[in-house]
């Protein structure tokens, strides 16, 4: 599946997400706006072209499996999952509201295609790594790979420490984690909150096969993807430097925004920014 | 329902074995049945009774280490990937320090992942407070999705183990480290959701869940050289509990008095209150540890110290029957 698109196409794919968030959150009212920005170019190359699934049958015995792990950023899964085909785009609007399948953070028995529940933070990777024993040691699924996304401040979590030395003693090859390294936290910069480096070292030194790219060069997510696939005798993390609010400047580098929602008036002036670098975003974008 | 007891019950020399052991067996078996059976442990495999099964199936069980938050998550992905997960730890640990992992990524994401709390209770002993986990039917029986169990001896915990590797839920069952005596047979029944009446009495209900049990028909015997007829009702389901048989006792003895090796504050005794409150309005009595922890001791000496154990449940409920009236519907 997937494949299909031209990176420039990719790249299109990336802007009509951005804006669907927008559109999602300011009609929530409420939400995280920087996180699901900043990771639409991971998400599309995922959902588009990475992962190997299919949107008429999301229980597809074959299919490659994504883990959201900070829960908070499912605006964008949702956004790229109807674009994709899972549901219609339309729905996207019902997001946070009463009887909706979009809660507020990810619930796997609401939404067909949701392989997991979280939102409280640090548990997501375990549930990927457990996927990802099962397929490795229990049922013999060479081909078949799991995908999952953590946040950096995420990476306080002891959690999340504890599946990276479980992941690591068993050497889980089919296990590709994106760090989503965007730098902020609620409480405002993860150097200031809670210092993560030497995040490659911490990362080695758990045995995982470490890449570093700019996560909003769609081309180089979906190398590393490859990459990591080619890695057969570790789990592989892939740091991937992202700009919180990213496509929208007044949000962009600004921790504020982590789980605020734009008004109206900020909806127009996003969206209007976003249309006008309609087929621009590329890379090189990473200060 | 006839429900055959082991003729030794009252016998001095009445076989004993811990719970854990039954479980061990259950789970070997559950293993042999269903090839998708799989086991973790967070370095507890010989005391939480895993050793059987991972001798069996070394290629099903998974070393987890001391991480308590990564043995139920883990679980949760494997039980996503087809899996039935059983994981154990003692009951302090899983569910004490991993309790939101549980809520989130078993009970809410409805998995059937099998919790399995070993060393609940007092009776772990010299290994004192710290160890000796109270609070866990009250924190497993608040989440919505969740099974909860406490089977009375080792042949029920086979069956439970068994029941719980089918039912396809999220489902949490208790173990006790000591020995117990045994009062079932394997010909007794279990099913999930079922209450059973061990002894048949018309003054006062008793209703035990787990290791209580035991101490329940100890106490009922009691009761009757003081001319009291106690009904003993076993409750190993704690959620859902079977209403229907514990309120047609309750209704004919008009007063119940629960015990359990838990604190009262949201546990069994609670639970039974909650359904009387509503449906059957009767007074209880609730043994069990009254707002407070345990402390380092012999098993035994600590049961009855903190008056767990037949005498002192059967003087209790003596007590409690002279001081309040009966309720006729």
């Amino acid at each position: 599946m997937g494949g299909q698109l031209t990176i420039t196409q990719l790249e299109k794919k990336a802007n009509d997400i951005r804006q669907d968030i927008i559109r999602m959150l300011v009609e929530a009212g409420s939400g995280h706006s920087a996180g699901p920005l900043g990771l639409a170019d991971v998400l599309t190359a995922l959902y588009f072209n990475i992962m190997n699934i299919d949107p008429s049958k999301p229980e597809w015995p074959e299919r490659d499996v994504f883990f959201l792990s900070n829960g908070h950023c499912v605006p964008v899964q949702y956004a790229a999952m109807a674009e994709r085909g899972y549901f219609p785009v339309s729905e996207l609007q019902t997001l946070r509201k009463l009887g909706s399948r979009l809660q507020g953070h990810p619930e796997r028995t609401k939404l067909p295609g949701l392989e997991n529940t979280s939102g409280p933070l640090g548990s997501g990777l375990s549930q990927a790594a457990g996927y990802a024993y099962s397929l490795q040691y229990l049922d013999n699924a060479k081909h078949r790979f799991v995908y999952a996304i953590t946040g950096d401040g995420e990476l306080d979590e002891g959690n999340i420490w504890e599946a990276a030395m479980f992941a690591g003693k068993y050497k889980l090859s089919q296990l590709i984690v994106f760090v989503d390294r965007n730098n902020i936290q609620i409480d405002g910069s993860t150097d200031d909150v809670m210092p993560l480096e030497d995040l490659r070292g911490k990362w080695e030194s758990f045995g995982w096969h470490v890449q570093e790219i700019d996560g909003h060069n769609i081309e180089s997510v979906i190398d590393a993807a490859s990459m990591a696939r080619a890695i057969s005798n570790k789990p592989s993390v892939v740091i991937t430097h992202t700009i919180p609010g990213k496509g929208v400047d007044f949000m962009e580098y600004d921790y504020k925004w982590h789980g605020m929602p734009p008004n109206t008036e900020q909806a127009k002036v996003a969206l209007k920014k976003l249309r006008t670098l309609d087929g621009k975003i590329t890379s090189g974008d990473l200060a | 329902m006839h429900y055959p007891l082991n003729p030794d019950i009252h016998n001095d020399d009445v076989q004993q074995e811990p719970i854990r052991a039954g479980f061990g067996r259950g789970l070997k078996a559950a293993g042999e049945a269903d090839t998708n059976v799989v086991a973790l442990c967070a370095d507890l495999t010989d005391s939480t009774q895993m050793h059987l099964f991972k001798a069996a199936f070394p290629e099903r069980f998974i070393e987890m280490g001391v991480a308590e938050q990564n043995l139920v998550t883990v679980a949760s992905g494997l039980a996503r990937a087809g899996k039935v997960p059983f994981t154990s730890s003692y009951a302090a640990f899983s569910p004490g320090r991993n309790w939101e992992q549980i809520r989130t990524t078993i009970a809410l994401n409805d998995m059937p992942v099998k919790v399995i709390g070993s060393h609940a209770g007092v009776s772990v002993g010299p290994d004192g407070a710290t160890h000796q986990m109270l609070e866990d039917i009250a924190l497993m029986r608040a989440l919505p999705n969740m099974i909860v169990l406490a089977p009375g001896d080792s042949i029920e915990a086979e069956k439970a183990t068994r029941a719980i590797a089918e039912n396809g839920k999220p489902s949490y069952m208790r173990l006790a480290r000591e020995k117990t005596p045994i009062f079932s047979t394997t010909e007794s029944p279990f099913e999930i959701g079922k209450a059973y009446v061990l002894r048949e009495g018309h003054d006062v209900s008793l209703l035990g869940t787990g290791t209580m049990t035991y101490q329940m028909l100890v106490a009922a015997e009691l009761l009757e050289a003081k001319g009291i007829s106690a009904q003993v009702v076993h409750v190993p389901t704690i959620k859902p509990l079977d209403e229907e048989t514990i309120l047609a006792s309750v209704r004919k003895t008009g007063r119940a008095v629960t015990a359990e090796e838990a604190q009262i504050t949201g546990g069994f005794g609670a639970a039974i209150t909650e359904l009387l409150s509503e449906k059957l309005p009767m007074p209880v009595y609730r043994v069990g540890m009254r707002d407070r922890f345990g402390e380092s001791g012999a098993p035994n000496e600590l049961l009855h110290h903190f008056g767990l154990d037949g005498a002192a449940i059967a003087a209790t409920t003596k007590e409690f029957i002279e001081r309040m009236p009966r309720y006729h519907q």
